[in-house]
């Protein structure tokens, strides 16, 4: 594995440099197994493309958005609160994040508060550097692979960004294929509104499993999420049905890392 | 003044009169709410409402239910210079009084209105048949028995009604007038675009006197059924018919992912994060004001637009059809959220009309939507997108989480557990925060 350098933002400030952007990293991509992969493949590409950038490490808090979601506005606009001071103090201009709950929490909601930033989802990102040049991939072990995309739905109803991943996927050069409920009309995963930490209540099926069919009828290679919760959900929903062998559910973030041998 | 302009006059006013008494308590019903401020942006609400609301933008995303409620739609709205002409005609006795003024074009207005009726007597049909014989899976649920369900047949048996109606009516006339004994100007065919053809097939053989019977049927029922409707819409989720422009005109315009931050909160952490606040310090607000409750428990929590939402709804159930909860069995369902709101606030308005210290002890949250509906939400915006009239069931379900959770500590052991670990360690797990970037030297 490649070295990577990830600065927090009291070693830039001890050494007088100001980042471009303030990489979120989130509670998922910092504790949860999984998703830390995402986290690292997002480091690797911002090392490669020489974003400079920082994270808070241990002082970054969760950004309340679970408790807003189950009706714990206290809790909530606390731990805002506390953010917004740590992100002030460091005077953060720009944020870009691999979770979409916390883009949502804290592109919508901290500005209420006194918190206001620019702040991006990774797939965005990514489709900036696409953009400017700074990135460029072969399809790699992609190419040619069908690939259908998830929608977050904080990243996608909430916030309308649909297209930004959808572009990012297109420089694989693969093949992507919609399920029928895509874009505005996608089906959540069921970890949305801090279902993610709880039991479902009493039903007839798991809605990651529903979504998970809805992934399955396009009989793809991969499922992509830009959503660590969506992740969890999809790779559950894809055990469900014993295809873990022939599919993977893969963040954004991890093709594009891994198509350029990074 | 004949006996027939007289009994108009009366029906009409006593039809107007009701309407207005049942629209003013509509509008009492909604000011139960609280207050909250949607007369921002005023040139973009406008042009949601063209486009939502008048353009039917969200209903064509199902192309087929929604071609055919545009039919049904276009007709209506067509039909009323029809039913201004039947005012004036019945309020001074005449009969037919735009044909003569308005020749040619009259004959172009009416002949689109026969036309676009015939659209709306297919789409009645197929909606019928969507209901009743297909049974489309949202029309069938849990929440659609009874009223719910009879309402919605109630409106299409009337539609079909208006049409048959003017179909008599017109298609009489035309056969009168071949013969020369229209009460209109002139003689032969009108030439209106579907009663010429009925008028000699189907009505040709007919007396005069039978047809004068027919064509005063047609008129009469008509307008009888009009005024129906106007008397029958309060109590009915067609209702929307109105209430579809204001709603989407005060809809929210914000990204659907942002939930309001709830200002009472925001005081009350700025203090307890203000060292030199003085905790002692008496309330500098009116100490007599009763505390505002957190969330919603009962209608009077809300605010006005979700009320207005609640009375907008026509029970489509396209929200609960693409709600993941409902898809997979639980009983949450976003469009008996908005019917429970409309019949509680019915309630609490028709008893606090009867007395001003209402009480029945029952609230919106237990006697009509449970904990468990609440909690089986994924707030994934799917019913707020799906709304054609933009109608917002998430918001409530959140203040009703609010109201549990912040008044009551009514909250799933799970969602407990997190929110002490994200107060104690900073994240929903229970790791330690200084653990934070651990991953950062991890292979």
């Amino acid at each position: 594995m490649s070295e990577i350098k990830v600065p927090t933002m009291a070693e830039m400030m001890a050494a007088g440099e100001t980042p471009e952007v303030l990489f979120w990293v989130g509670c998922a991509g910092s504790f949860d197994d999984r998703a830390k992969k995402i986290t690292k493949a997002i480091v690797k590409i911002l090392n490669k493309c020489n974003v400079k950038f920082a994270v808070l490490g241990t002082e970054e808090a969760c950004t309340g958005d679970p408790a807003k979601r189950a009706g714990n506005e206290f809790l909530f606009q606390m731990q805002a609160m506390m953010n917004i001071q740590v992100l002030d103090a460091y005077e953060v201009k720009k944020i870009v994040t691999a979770c979409p709950h916390c883009f949502n929490t804290l592109k919508n909601e901290y500005p209420g508060l006194g918190g206001n930033y620019e702040v991006i989802h990774h797939t965005q990102l990514l489709e900036s550097l696409f953009n400017e040049g700074k990135l460029q991939v072969e399809g790699g072990e992609f190419k040619g692979k069908k690939i259908t995309f998830h929608d977050p739905c904080y990243l996608g109803r909430a916030n309308e960004v649909y297209e930004a991943p959808r572009n990012v996927l297109q420089k694989l050069d693969a093949e992507l294929v919609e399920m029928k409920r895509c874009k505005a009309k996608g089906l959540c995963c069921g970890a949305g509104g801090a279902q993610m930490f709880k039991e479902a209540e009493k039903g007839n099926k798991e809605v990651n499993v529903e979504r998970t069919e809805d992934a399955l009828e396009t009989n793809p290679q991969i499922i992509a999420t830009g959503c660590p919760f969506c992740n969890t959900m999809m790779t559950d929903g894809v055990k469900n049905f014993n295809k873990e062998n022939d599919i993977k559910v893969l963040d954004i973030a991890e093709m594009i890392a891994s198509a350029s041998d990074l | 003044m004949g006996i027939s302009s007289i009994a108009f006059i009366l029906i009409f006013l006593g039809a107007a009169a009701f309407f207005a008494f049942k629209i003013r308590q509509i509008i009492q019903n909604i000011k139960l709410g609280r207050s909250l401020d949607r007369t921002d942006n005023k040139g973009e609400r406008l042009k949601t409402t063209i486009r939502v609301a008048l353009g039917q933008s969200k209903m064509v995303t199902r192309p087929i239910p929604g071609i055919l409620h545009i039919f049904i739609y276009v007709a209506f709205i067509f039909t009323q210079i029809e039913l201004i002409e039947i005012i004036i005609d019945g309020v001074s006795g005449n009969h037919r009084i735009f044909f003569e003024p308005l020749g040619g074009f009259y004959v172009f207005i009416i002949s689109l209105i026969e036309v676009l009726s015939a659209l709306a007597l297919i789409a009645t049909f197929t909606f019928l048949a969507r209901r009743n014989l297909l049974k489309i899976p949202r029309f069938v649920k849990s929440e659609m028995t009874g009223w719910p369900k009879l309402d919605g047949n109630i409106i299409l048996y009337l539609e079909f009604l208006l049409v048959m109606f003017i179909f008599t009516m017109n298609g009489a006339d035309e056969a009168l007038r071949l013969q020369g004994a229209s009460h209109a100007e002139g003689s032969g065919s009108f030439g209106f675009a579907i009663s010429s053809i009925l008028g000699p097939n189907v009505f040709g053989s007919m007396d005069v006197a039978t047809l004068h019977l027919l064509e005063r049927i047609g008129w009469w029922g008509h307008f009888i059924v009009v005024m129906g409707f106007m008397v029958y819409l309060p109590f009915s989720k067609h209702l929307h018919i109105f209430f579809a422009f204001p709603n989407v005109y005060f809809s929210n315009l914000k990204p659907k992912g942002q939930f309001t931050n709830m200002e009472a909160v925001t005081n009350e952490v700025k203090l307890m994060m203000d060292p030199n606040a003085d905790p002692f310090a008496a309330p500098a607000a009116d100490a007599n004001a009763e505390p505002q409750r957190f969330g919603v428990k009962d209608v009077k929590d809300l605010n006005w637009v979700n009320i207005l939402n609640a009375y907008s709804c026509t029970e489509c159930g396209r929200c609960t059809s693409s709600c993941p909860a409902n898809i997979t069995g639980k009983k949450l369902s976003p469009r008996k959220i908005m019917m429970d709101v409309r019949d509680r606030v019915e309630e609490v308005g028709k008893g606090l009309r009867k007395d001003p210290n209402f009480d029945d002890g029952k609230s919106l949250l237990g006697d009509y939507i449970t904990e468990e509906e609440v909690w089986a939400c994924t707030s994934c915006n799917a019913c707020v997108q799906e709304c054609p009239v933009n109608i917002d069931p998430l918001s409530i379900i959140v203040d009703l989480r609010r109201y549990l959770v912040m008044e009551e500590s009514k909250i799933p052991a799970e969602l407990m557990t997190m929110n002490t670990n994200i107060e104690n360690n900073q994240a929903p797990w229970q790791f330690s925060p200084t653990d934070r970037l651990n991953w950062r030297d991890e292979d």
